[in-house]
């Protein structure tokens, strides 16, 4: 019975250090590693090895499904090909009337900019990239592409697929990368109702058919079916491609703000390949470089004061202080 | 008492068990899936606690975090407790009846979760639901089949 208690705390057939001094060594080596990604800019080098060493071991995880679609693709009967090359080839006309279309417009575009040289292409340079791994986490929405550094893929380098935004690139490994979808809770995107320019965010809810656009006041003009694009805001995704489209408004009398749905127009859950863009920072459809973003961002104060005064136009304290400038340019002016 | 033979059989399943954690799934199966690598962790410091010790804990939570992509170190922390745990408590628990043996794997789960669920309240990092939970159920429902498929890898208790 005396032996008992001791027992427990030191086991009689043990060796090496007790339990609780190793668990102290673990948990301390844990809380440093928890530290250090969530602060420091180093542990993305170990985070960069780590994935490094797991890319093989989600190629094997995701064999059987590759293996499933290449056997489907390469038994699929001769009928089920010519039907698929007929659409294909419906889709290239189509696809081939939009860019003539599309050419006469770029240029019509460069003259009324009144540009004499036509317009860089927006996309600088693109890379299609397979998915090899869905992070099947409950409210994670994450992609893992078999393109990394080694590709040149670079952080936050938006993804998309042929019929909308799907994403940007959250983790880079050597051969692999982490894409975090817009339907993931930890992603928003700045967006606009094409029907009336409304400027709002979407974020995503955490599972693969909806958004939520949660800062929209209930008196806002939007309703269901309205397309939202990207607005170019933020630095990241290039204005004016499709996101989603609004599936349900909800507006309550008691409420302040509108609840409003929406889902994404990429295929979030049916993609086997992604689109890897660059865009042309010369391009006014690009979004603007992270420099200029900062630069504008530099100077708060005297930015503020000046949208401050120009937003409220009761407040005369405030707006005393452009006329004075306007006077003083008056007298500096001969 | 199991002998360090068993450490080759152990890596392997622990490997096995890590495939079946981040095999992507389709639809509500995610929320269900028991958390194989935490059972099989569960299993050998309970059983084998001084073949796989702590270290099989802080290695398997780190891949668990390498693969899921959380926060570096966050599993690894909650699979160390739960290996700490078992280590102190495998005395106790490894004698009992199966079933009251589901009921431990039970809290150890719950303990497990909730470190997790700390964490990610504190760093801020992921919005949480109720569905988080789920799979601390589903584990101690399937203790019993881990035991019988588990025990089949090593003859003595």
């Amino acid at each position: 019975m005396a032996g008992f208690g001791t027992s427990i705390g030191r086991p009689i057939y043990g060796r090496g250090p007790s339990p609780g001094l190793r668990f102290t060594v673990y948990a301390v080596l844990s809380l440093t590693l928890m530290n250090l990604d969530q602060r420091a800019q180093w542990s993305q080098r170990i985070r960069y090895g780590l994935e490094a060493a797991a890319y093989p071991v989600q190629v094997a995880v995701n064999s059987p499904l590759a293996a499933w679609h290449w056997m489907t693709d390469s038994f699929s009967t001769r009928s089920t090909l010519t039907k698929q090359n007929t659409e294909l080839r419906d889709q290239v006309q189509q696809l081939q009337i939009a860019v003539l279309r599309q050419q006469a417009l770029e240029q019509e575009n460069s003259q009324l900019r009144e540009l004499h040289a036509a317009l860089p292409p927006l996309i600088k340079k693109w890379m299609v990239a397979e998915v090899i791994g869905v992070d099947s986490g409950m409210l994670r929405q994450r992609l893992i592409i078999n393109k990394g550094k080694h590709h040149g893929v670079e952080l936050n380098e938006p993804v998309i697929d042929a019929t909308g935004i799907l994403g940007q690139v959250a983790h880079i490994g050597p051969w692999s990368s982490e894409v975090i979808l817009i339907t993931d809770p930890e992603h928003a995107i700045p967006v606009q109702v094409a029907r009336t320019g409304l400027r709002t965010i979407a974020v995503g809810a955490g599972n693969t058919d909806e958004l939520l656009l949660p800062y929209l006041a209930a008196n806002s003009d939007v309703k269901s079916g309205d397309l939202l694009t990207s607005s170019g805001l933020g630095g990241v995704f290039p204005a004016g491609y499709p996101v989603g489209r609004i599936t349900g408004v909800r507006r309550e009398a008691n409420q302040l703000l509108a609840q409003v749905r929406a889902a994404p127009q990429a295929k979030v859950d049916r993609t086997r390949e992604v689109m890897l863009i660059e865009f042309d920072p010369a391009n006014p459809a690009a979004p603007p470089a992270p420099e200029i973003l900062a630069e504008a961002s530099a100077p708060p104060p005297p930015v503020n004061a000046a949208a401050n005064a120009n937003a409220d136009e009761d407040a005369s304290a405030p707006r005393a202080k452009p006329k004075a400038k306007e006077k003083d340019k008056g007298k500096s002016k001969p | 008492m199991i002998s360090r033979e068993t450490l080759p059989v152990i890596l392997l399943t622990s490997i096995v068990a890590l495939v079946l954690s981040i095999l992507p799934l389709p639809g509500w199966l995610p929320v269900i899936r028991p958390a194989f690598l935490v059972l099989t962790v569960l299993y050998w410091s309970t059983m084998a606690p001084f073949v796989a010790g702590m270290a099989l804990g802080f290695f398997g939570g780190l891949a668990l975090d390498v693969f899921q992509g959380s926060l570096l170190g966050e599993h690894a922390l909650a699979l160390s407790f739960l290996t700490y745990l078992a280590l102190r408590l495998n005395l106790l628990t490894r004698a009992k009846p199966i079933f009251e043996q589901s009921l431990y794997v039970l809290v150890a789960l719950l303990a497990y979760e909730l470190v997790l669920w700390l964490i990610d309240g504190w760093t801020g990092r992921s919005l949480s639901s109720p569905l988080r939970w789920v799979h601390t159920l589903v584990g101690a429902l399937l203790w019993p089949v881990v035991v019988g498929v588990l025990g089949r890898f090593h003859t003595a208790r």
